[in-house]
């Protein structure tokens, strides 16, 4: 068994009759020749140390270039007035996926998912699901196998690197990721899995890498936040029945070749866009 | 690709490529020197160099040289850790010409006296490589034991380490084989599917032209220092 494509694995899905987690586990466990309640083992790791570093998220942190720290605690005590008009899930998404990206800026533990830069988006819409909806553990393991499946195409057919593809392929990636396994969380069929990733990964299309002196910080952290929120709206549209008019496979190609159109300039060299601007020349940092 | 590459690995900050690849350089550096480092000194280039501060590269390659792997929680503070054990550290400016853009350059001396060069590259999501020993290219990933062996450039060297491997029972996985010029210094990169056994690399290292033998363990034990994390 093995798969090339979101279309492959719908495919397959159909034709054994199983889970999109499934297909994934088995694909995994069939190449490292483990069985696959092994693999389920150690995503149920990768699992816990997602929640482990959002437990452990610490407000005192600033990172080493002084840009980074505390905007997570802002955002949680304004969640706390209840101001928040986006609602519990959607307030408490950002927070964590701020929360997690400035743990990874303050060089805490994190898990890179697809990479450090945009470890905030899987675990910020993932935790609040569980932590809102009370969803079993093994449930939400099920379902970062949907994020690795995913994740595994994009990287195999474009990329999950910023370096290649631009922020697009980070962030995007990860908000397609998302977007799939919170179908999966709500009970949705494949295909609305597939057309959840299409959806999310559209809207982040054209997303250029241009951190502020390099670092991963400015604008990382935030857009982990917009990345996440964009995969609430990508699965809520799917669940809705809204259906992409270019296929899951198609988008990812595109985002390939509009990696590849990209001057190096905005992927990840620190040299334009953001980081060429004077705002950015004003922050003091080494 | 596994999918444990998609979800984690687990890491410690900020950067796969500047923090995570750069202590694990470290890291295989230290296993190379096959013994605790009394001094470094550690050079870097290109964007190690230019944003190397504020990725924490250059505590994530002191922390690889302590032997912590890319999620050990004492990454920030492994220049505090460095000192306590007396290890000294040198940090600067590595003069390569055509180098990757993430590249660090480690000049090690261990416990015991025994000399190390290594340059390693950061190749992205905790990927390296290492493209120099001693001065020789090399070209390894580290993500497979491996065998380093520097001889004399003559007939049968190639034939002493494969017959060794062979009858250890331990499988080649790929084989470099690159020299300085010929009759001079040459270099073996073996990497393997199996561990090599000690009295294999002793038994290497007492060959009449062989000038040194380094190995890369991927197991944490290495009998007498004991320095795991």
């Amino acid at each position: 068994m093995t798969y090339h494509s979101i279309a492959d694995i719908i495919r397959i899905c159909l034709e054994e009759d199983i889970g999109f987690p499934e297909v994934v586990m088995r694909v995994e466990a069939e190449q490292r020749m483990v069985n696959t309640a092994e693999v389920f083992e150690i995503m149920r790791g990768m699992y816990l140390a997602m929640k482990k570093a959002d437990a452990e998220y610490d407000k005192m942190l600033t990172s080493p270039s002084g840009l980074a720290g505390g905007d997570g605690e802002r955002m949680r005590c304004y969640n706390e007035t209840g101001n928040n008009i986006a609602g519990a899930y959607t307030g408490l998404v950002m927070e964590k996926a701020i929360k997690m990206a400035e743990s990874n800026a303050c060089m805490r533990r994190i898990v890179a998912a697809p990479t450090a830069g945009s470890c905030g988006v899987i675990p910020a819409v993932l935790l609040s699901y569980a932590e809102l909806f009370g969803t079993d553990e093994d449930k939400m393991v099920e379902a970062l196998f949907v994020v690795a499946g995913i994740g595994a195409v994009i990287a195999e057919n474009a990329s999950i690197a910023g370096a290649q593809g631009g922020c697009q392929a980070e962030i995007g990636s990860a908000s397609a990721m998302a977007a799939g396994a919170l179908c999966y969380l709500m009970g949705a069929d494949v295909q609305t899995i597939g057309q959840a990733a299409a959806l999310a990964l559209k809207n982040m299309l054209g997303l250029t890498c241009d951190p502020v002196r390099g670092l991963v910080e400015v604008p990382c952290i935030k857009r982990n936040a917009a990345g996440a929120v964009n995969a609430i709206t990508a699965s809520q549209m799917a669940m809705a029945g809204i259906r992409s008019a270019i296929t899951p496979d198609d988008v990812i190609d595109s985002m390939r070749r509009i990696g590849n159109a990209m001057p190096s300039c905005l992927k990840e060299t620190g040299e334009g866009g953001l980081a060429a601007t004077e705002s950015a020349n004003k922050t003091n940092v080494t | 690709m596994s999918i444990f590459d998609i979800v984690g690995p687990v890491m410690v900050g900020p950067s796969s490529s500047h923090t995570a690849g750069a202590v694990r350089i470290g890291y295989v550096a230290r296993k190379l020197l096959g013994e605790e480092v009394q001094s470094a000194r550690i050079l870097l280039y290109g964007s190690f160099l230019a944003t190397g501060t504020g990725h924490g590269t250059q505590k994530a390659l002191v922390a690889g040289l302590l032997s912590m792997k890319t999620d050990d929680y004492n990454i920030p503070n492994s220049l505090e850790i460095a000192g306590q054990r007396g290890m000294e550290v040198v940090f600067g400016e590595a003069k390569l010409k055509e180098a990757h853009p993430n590249t660090a350059q480690l000049i090690l001396r261990g416990v015991s006296g025994r000399e190390l060069e290594v340059i390693g590259e950061s190749l992205g999501g905790a990927r390296i490589n290492i493209a120099q020993i001693d001065g020789i290219s090399t070209n390894f990933s580290g993500e497979n034991p491996t065998l380093v062996v520097h001889n004399m450039d003559q007939p049968g060297h190639v034939s002493e380490v494969t017959s060794m491997l062979a009858h250890k029972s331990v499988n080649i996985a790929a084989m470099q084989l690159y020299r300085s010029n010929r009759g001079g210094n040459a270099v073996m990169i073996v990497e393997c599917d199996q561990e090599v056994p000690e009295d294999g690399i002793r038994w290497l290292e007492h060959m009449e032209g062989v000038i040194k033998v380094t190995y890369l363990s991927l197991t944490d034990k290495e009998g007498k220092n004991g320095d795991g994390q």
